[in-house]
């Protein structure tokens, strides 16, 4: 089956894993929502959803039609196409990241080795970088093209944040980078496995550092300045109503369900079971991805726990503790990661 | 045409097109956002050449940081189609001709270029990171390092016109 030097199977191949990997994140993001909610009563000392059906469990699929049968409105003065243009750039970014992470080890069907990872690119970290980096446009476009004073500024605000916390993250990465020696995502996974301890024990500053801008990243409280109701009424999507407003706020948790992933991945092990070697290769696969999938879990359910304890910091705080705190604290770590790994190659 | 030419060609254009989108729209907002299409449909061509580094730079540094800056200054001062101030009709004329007199200059240096010999080779490793890296830190490590202090001096600068009082 070549056409056009093209692997035909390898492509199918890849097109079945995008629309699996897709659906699956936006379930998750799904039942993000259900979770936050459950996380949220349980804090408080409340119950939480708990009318559509059992523990509430159909309440994101009431959610969700409640947003597709809200009115679809347009303000008058707004830009059209940016304004359409906006949220469906927010999702596209939030989607794009999951394509280099690894998720579980090889299958093997019908004597093939299927890798399930979209792309092994040997720039995997910087690839989510540049994506990420794309992510700040959505909320730019959005909050301008509402022609809103108060969506312009959360959008302003947003964009700034991002910029900052994104300098700060790359910083503590290099350091992880340092003692990998790769940027494909996975072989650090690998790696992780065959040194068989993972790289938080390594890097557990760098992982602090990177966790707090992942927060930030996201616009999770205590950074949701750019939602600030209090200030700014509602924040970027003010203006957003149906599911235009829909995809904004799902695009959060979208970007919430991959930067646990990645967290996961790049400190955690990934995929990488400790203690455990699994001969057959297709159960091992499905054992790595259920194990990847509980770490992903556990710190979904800390970025919840974290909005409902922290409150949110004020705009100067963000970001003195953005370009004062972290930043320093990221360059000493990597220094001293640098002075180490030298020390260590010269013996 | 294999892969490989088919994209470069649906690139070129790609990029061609909205380079040229970005000079004749009105509005700046669109210019900077079609800009960012140019810069990304660039990065393709930095793929196909192999760069994977320069390419996902390229992506992270212009589309993703500048560029956002350019939108934050476009997007305040809220520079509108019909805020836009008339310009001087020989001030339009001139520019015509200055760049009437670059594009001879372009013309007439690459006339007798041999084309073959200038074809970036696509099957080299030399854009992949690591070879990036190792040729950056021996072979042009002066260079490089004599770059880099002027990056600082340009962020030294950056912080001195940031504080005013």
């Amino acid at each position: 089956m070549h056409l056009l030097a093209i692997d035909w199977i390898f492509l199918l191949e890849k097109l079945i894993l995008i629309v699996i990997i897709i659906s699956i994140s936006l379930g998750v993001a799904m039942y993000s929502t259900w979770w936050e909610r459950k996380v949220a009563a349980w804090i408080q000392d409340r119950i939480g959803p708990n009318r559509a059906g059992p523990l509430g469990l159909l309440q994101p699929l009431a959610d969700g039609l409640k947003l597709f049968m809200k009115e679809e409105i347009f303000p008058a003065s707004s830009n059209k196409i940016l304004f359409l243009l906006g949220p469906c750039l927010a999702m596209l970014t939030a989607m794009m990241t999951s394509a280099v992470v690894p998720w579980a080890s090889h299958l093997h069907i019908a004597g093939r080795d299927v890798p399930l990872q979209i792309a092994d690119v040997n720039i995997g970290i910087l690839y989510v970088f540049g994506v990420v980096s794309m992510g700040v446009y959505g909320v730019m476009i959005g909050g301008w093209a509402s022609n809103n004073k108060f969506s312009l500024m959360a959008a302003v605000r947003g964009a700034s944040q991002i910029i900052s916390y994104e300098l700060a993250m790359g910083l503590a990465l290099i350091a992880l980078v340092l003692h990998t020696g790769s940027l494909s995502l996975g072989v650090i996974v690998e790696q992780q496995a065959h040194q068989g301890y993972w790289n938080i024990v390594l890097q557990p500053l760098g992982f602090l550092i990177f966790f707090v801008c992942a927060l930030a990243e996201c616009n999770r409280t205590p950074f949701d300045l750019s939602e600030a109701e209090s200030e700014l009424n509602f924040g970027y999507h003010q203006e957003y109503s149906s599911m235009k407003l829909g995809f904004y706020l799902f695009a959060e948790y979208v970007n919430m369900f991959i930067s646990s992933v990645i967290m996961a991945t790049l400190y955690f092990g990934g995929y990488h079971i400790p203690f455990i070697h699994i001969a057959d290769p297709n159960f091992a696969a499905l054992a790595g991805f259920i194990f990847l999938f509980a770490k992903t879990a556990a710190f979904i359910t800390v970025f919840m726990w974290i909005r409902w304890t922290v409150p949110r910091f004020r705009y100067d705080q963000l970001m003195n503790l953005g370009w004062k705190g972290l930043i320093p604290l990221a360059l000493i770590n990597l220094l001293i990661t640098a002075v180490v790994i030298l020390l260590h190659t010269q013996h | 045409m294999n892969v490989t030419q088919i994209l470069f060609w649906l690139l070129s254009a790609l990029t061609v097109f909205s380079a040229l989108v970005v000079i004749t729209r009105k509005n700046p907002v669109y210019s900077v956002l079609w800009l960012i299409i140019t810069f990304i449909s660039i990065s393709g061509h930095y793929i196909l050449l192999n760069a994977q580094f320069l390419a996902v730079v390229n992506v992270i540094v212009y589309a993703g940081a500048i560029m956002v800056l350019f939108l934050f200054v476009i997007m305040l001062m809220n520079l509108n189609a019909d805020a836009e101030p008339q310009k001087n009709k020989w001030l339009q004329f001139a520019g015509v001709i200055a760049g009437g007199c670059l594009a001879l200059v372009i013309i007439a240096a690459l006339k007798n270029v041999d084309a073959k010999a200038r074809i970036a080779e696509t099957g080299s490793d030399i854009g992949l990171i690591e070879n990036l890296g190792k040729v950056l830190f021996t072979q042009y490590v002066l260079p490089f390092e004599i770059s880099s202090v002027l990056f600082l001096s340009a962020m030294v600068g950056a912080v001195v016109i940031g504080k005013k009082n």
